[in-house]
């Protein structure tokens, strides 16, 4: 039986506002626990919450990011469950009257456009950090109160494949927004899924699992992965899946069902009475929608546009906002008017180079002026394309600019006829049965010879004019 | 005359005059608590203060405090067991202010029912407050404590807490002023809360002058507390008039059809008939739907403090289960059960319960629309006249016991006091009276929000032309 | 609506409070009275009625994102049953 795997993510994200959600703590990291906790985020008796303007500011931004209505009237409510990270024993979120709702973000699988629905988008607090020990828990409320913007999607997603690029895509467009550093990693970004099955061309949707504990990108893919396997078994077999929640396990790379008995979750959902509700007017949100700026989709438009890239090219350069600056400063300064060059450059060895040391391009400490005059210096021969990207290597390993690191390695590409006509003659000597399948009408042949005297001058020859020498020299029928 | 007999503005001059210092005035109270308190039990955890202890200021008339306010390193505790301990880390905003205007806090709280669950004072975990007038009764709840001290001079004056009467209702049983502000009026902050909708922090005194200076020093806009409006606090010393020629006083007749004491109805028709000889015009008003007045609180009430209370489980503060628990759900289990009264178990359970899957819309969210009705009766109401005036409460003080066995019996007791918290209003119980067994009778003025100049010019006239409160409990 | 032994059992637990058996019983009788006294609620027609869940015409309260200082920790630990280092210690939690 073949089956469609029907996936719905929701995300949490931690957005960087300077204090809290509900009160005046810092929001930096690093300081001993309960260091950065007051009576109000640690839910004293007797505090009260207000809200942060700016955590409200930046949910707005990402909601109109990601196309959703954001709505005129919006509130909180209190979400209640029993649990040793939740100060007050409930967590002030919204329910039925969320601050944005019904948008959409698009995403690129297997070459075509997907869009992927939002259902919701909407302010809550966080809470705090649990260390477990044999016996006991520790609990420290540093994070306890810090905003975070809740995004649901419609269960549109369909492979772990489309999961991983929703989550790459968001994480793009968020990060345009410097609202976020959306890193999983650090804990900025959570993401559950919800996952069920359904055979294929079937209406109703199958019971679903929930799945938490994922860390990164990478293990919400092999989770799902791993779900769709587990769950075809089960439903193959005949059997019924048991709607729970599971924990993806990232050392034995399999989903476990907690061990707790799963009880329907039961949260008295009610509003907020400690906080009044929130108008948001079109002034506000038409305020908001201009600190957004250009975002990557329409970069990306551009860049193709206005710089002659290809769109495989342009999409790379757009995935992450610094990047995006920092091409469009080496694009802007090349003197051509097709910038093919710069792209190729960027997006290969220098990309490769900022791959291999786990940065971004933008990332490596590389001057967009020491990108352009390595550019210029292979493009006007004085080094050889090879010999350009050993420079590259060196640039990013000790930030010095091309030239210095040239002149120190004398790596200047030999281009004087002169001087290269001795060692293309001993190659020619050396290799008579190539330069006779070369004279027989092997065309390719010549490149052989060309990579000999590349060998002999350690690839400082410049190979486009080792070539004509050779087909001079070889045209005289004399040899 | 001693000083702990008078009244706080009548220190303040002496104070002024050189004739009395604050530390004349704390050695006075500390006297007479030391003399009365065994009896009345106005105050908690007396045993842990050898003699009460007063910060001095320059005019530092000391204001005795209700337990479910925030004094930053005093014991507050709610009366409860499950915050036994509990020392804030800071001072609730009328604190700050009262000590910002030169103002002493006792660090003795007075008693309570728990968390403010209760109209009598008997839910308290130190067990019950005695009223002055009759030892055998109560002094009224859930701010029984104050209201006593303040009758018994135990207490220069006092604050409390009122989220269904709770501070109206004392004052009428004890024979003393209460008023309840608007919702808004005062900060929360700091405030243990149990009906967050509803609560208001407010005075309790000896006479209408002192509640005026008391609100106009707790009054104010604060930033910590979303709920506070930030709206100029008048001078309220400047309401007390002394005349009230052409106030319109709106008699609702819903107040008094069923279940108030004949005696207590006789004692407030005298009174109105005393505001009309003193040139108010009275005309019936209706409040159609007050009969739900009771069950729509005890919906909203409950569900709100069942939520406030959640976070009491033994973790950051107060009473942790000693039993061994076998794990974390034990351990909140353990602790709840053995530290909450039965009062406080009741609305808790009752609070869940409305908020629970499949019966919110029933419950909860029928009785937010029906506080919308009995918003609106009032909203109409203060359209035909200037103030509102009713009973305080339809008996006098009961005995002690007498109402335990019937928690529903004990609900409506709340019936005058608790749709002006529905409603957001201001409230101010006077003495009227006494019955024959010499029980004070409370008369209750109620003004539309931010009117409370209205009541201050209605009680503080009134109150000028009576003698009720020269009338001193004899303990 | 009826109220037995079974809800209210549910309903401490959701409040996670203990409760002995005889409490239990007493409970559920006096839920019962007070929940049949608020069933007046019902012979009103709300069906036109808003709720009201905040009782002042208040909307938009902010504050300014200021980092304030915090709490020092022994103040924050002060008041706990058990600590350990600078954090809170419960039994475990089993997840």
């Amino acid at each position: 039986m073949e089956y469609e795997a029907v996936i719905g993510l929701e995300v949490h994200l931690h957005l960087e506002t300077k204090s809290k959600a509900f009160c005046g703590c810092a929001t930096e990291f690093g300081k001993d626990a309960n260091a950065q906790v007051c009576p109000v985020c640690l839910g004293f008796p007797g505090s009260l919450p207000v809200l942060n303007k700016i955590a409200l500011d930046y949910a707005i931004k990402v909601a109109l990011a990601l196309n959703c209505q954001v709505q005129e009237y919006t509130r909180f409510d209190r979400k209640h469950y029993y649990y040793p990270d939740l100060p007050k024993n409930y967590q002030i979120s919204q329910y039925d009257l969320p601050l944005s709702r019904n948008g959409f973000l698009d995403i690129d699988i297997d070459g075509k456009t997907k869009r992927i629905g939002i259902t919701r988008a909407h302010l809550e607090e966080d809470a705090g950090k649990l260390i477990h020990k044999e016996n006991t828990t520790l609990v420290d409320f540093n994070r306890a109160g810090i905003p975070l913007l809740e995004i649901v999607s419609d269960p549109d997603i369909n492979s772990p494949q489309e999961a991983y690029a929703y989550l790459t895509s968001l994480k793009s467009l968020i990060e345009y927004l410097d609202v976020s550093d959306c890193d999983m990693e650090k804990g900025s970004l959570r993401c559950d899924a919800n996952i069920s099955l359904r055979p294929k061309g079937a209406k109703e949707l199958g019971t679903k699992a929930e799945l938490k504990n994922m860390n990164s990108f990478k293990a919400v893919r092999d989770a799902l992965a791993f779900e769709i396997r587990r769950q075809t078994e089960i439903l193959d077999a005949g059997e019924k899946i048991i709607q729970e929640t599971r924990l993806w396990d990232e050392k034995s790379q399999e989903t476990f069902s907690m061990r707790s008995k799963e009880e329907a979750k039961d949260y008295r959902y009610f509003p907020e009475p400690d906080l009044p509700p929130f108008m948001i007017k079109e002034e506000k949100i038409a305020e908001i929608q201009d600190t957004i700026g250009e975002l990557p989709k329409e970069k990306m438009q551009r860049f193709i546009k206005d710089y002659g890239l290809s769109q495989y090219d342009a999409k790379i350069l757009v995935g992450n906002k610094s990047d995006a600056a920092y091409a469009e400063t080496c694009l802007r300064g090349y003197p051509q008017k097709d910038k093919k060059a710069v792209a190729n450059w960027l997006v290969g060895p220098i990309a490769a180079i900022a791959s291999d040391n786990a940065v971004s391009i933008s990332g490596l400490g590389i001057l967009p002026k020491d990108v352009l005059e390595l550019i210029a210096f292979v493009e006007n021969g004085k080094i050889s394309h090879l010999a350009g990207k050993s420079v590259l290597a060196e640039m990013a390993k000790t930030h010095k600019s091309p030239a210095q690191i040239i002149s120190a390695q004398n790596l200047v590409q030999i281009s004087d006829e002169a001087s290269l006509e001795e060692d293309v003659n001993l190659v020619i000597q050396e290799n008579p049965k190539v330069v006779q399948d070369y004279k027989t009408g092997k065309e390719s042949s010549i490149m052989f010879l060309v990579g000999q005297v590349m060998k002999k001058t350690q690839g400082k020859a410049n190979p486009k004019v080792v070539q004509e020498i050779l087909k001079r020299i070889l045209k005289d029928s004399s040899l | 005359m001693e000083l702990y007999q008078l009244t706080a503005h009548e220190l303040l001059d002496k104070i002024k005059n050189g004739e009395a210092s604050a530390q004349n005035i704390a050695d006075s109270l500390a006297k007479r608590i030391k003399d009365k308190d065994s009896k009345v039990k106005a105050y908690v955890r007396l045993s842990e203060h050898r003699t009460p202890n007063t910060e001095h200021r320059t005019n530092g008339i000391p204001v005795s405090i209700k337990d479910n306010i925030c004094t930053e390193g005093y014991n507050t505790e709610c009366c409860s067991k499950i915050l036994a301990g509990f020392k804030p880390p800071y001072d609730a905003t009328v604190i700050r202010k009262l000590k910002a205007a030169g103002m002493a806090i006792l660090p003795l709280k007075t008693n309570m029912d728990e968390f403010a669950f209760g109209s009598s004072t008997e839910n308290s975990c130190f067990g019950p407050t005695h009223n002055p007038w009759d030892l055998e009764c109560v002094p009224g709840g859930s701010s029984g404590g104050s209201a006593a001290a303040v009758a018994a001079d135990e207490a220069i004056w006092a604050l409390g807490s009122d989220t269904g009467g709770s501070i109206r209702q004392p004052a009428a049983f004890c024979g003393v002023v209460g008023m309840k502000p608007t919702y808004g009026r005062v900060s929360r902050y700091g405030l243990i809360a149990f009906a967050s909708s509803l609560d208001q922090i407010g005075p309790l005194t000896k006479d209408v002058r002192d509640c005026a200076l008391l609100m106009n020093m707790i009054c104010g806009y604060e930033p910590k507390d979303a709920t506070c409006v930030n709206a100029v606090v008048p001078d309220y010393t400047q309401a007390l008039a002394n005349d009230i020629k052409g106030i319109k006083i709106g008699i609702p007749k819903e107040y008094f059809i069923e279940g108030i004491e004949p005696e207590v109805k006789k004692i407030i028709e005298e009174a109105i008939a005393k505001l009309k000889d003193l040139g108010a015009e009275a005309k019936p008003v209706s409040l159609p739907h007050t009969r739900y007045a009771v069950p729509v609180y005890y919906i909203i009430a409950t569900a709100e403090a069942s939520s406030n209370l959640a976070r009491f489980d033994g973790v950051q503060y107060g009473w942790r289960s000693k039993e061994k628990a076998q794990n974390l759900i034990e351990m909140y289990k353990n602790t709840r059960g053995e530290a909450f009264g039965e009062e406080a178990k009741r609305r808790i359970l009752l609070g869940t319960f409305a908020l629970s899957h499949g019966y919110y819309d029933a419950y909860y969210l029928r009785a937010l629309k029906v506080r919308t009705l009995i918003k609106e009766d009032f909203d109409r109401a203060f359209g035909e006249c200037d103030c509102i005036v009713t009973p305080t409460s339809p008996t006098a003080a009961f005995k002690i016991g007498e109402k335990t066995d019937d928690p529903l019996k004990m609900y409506l007791s709340d019936i005058y006091t608790i749709s002006v918290n529905l409603a957001g209003i201001p409230g101010i119980s006077v003495p009227c009276g006494f019955t024959k067994k010499g029980l004070p009778v409370g008369l209750q003025v109620l003004a539309k929000p931010f009117a409370e100049e209205t009541l201050f010019k209605v009680a503080h006239t009134y109150e000028q032309n009576t003698e009720w409160h020269k009338v001193k409990a004899k303990i | 609506m009826a109220i037995n032994r079974e809800t209210v059992e549910y309903v401490a637990h959701l409040a996670r409070i203990q409760l002995n058996p005889q409490e239990l019983d007493k409970l559920a009788l006096q839920l019962k009275d007070i929940l049949g006294f608020i069933d007046k609620l019902s012979q009103l027609d709300l069906s036109e009625i808003k709720p009201t869940s905040h009782i002042l015409p208040l909307n938009n309260v902010f504050r300014e994102d200021k980092p304030q200082e915090s709490l020092p920790i022994e103040k924050t630990l002060a008041n706990t049953p058990q600590k350990e280092k600078s954090f809170f210690v419960v039994p475990k939690v089993i997840e």
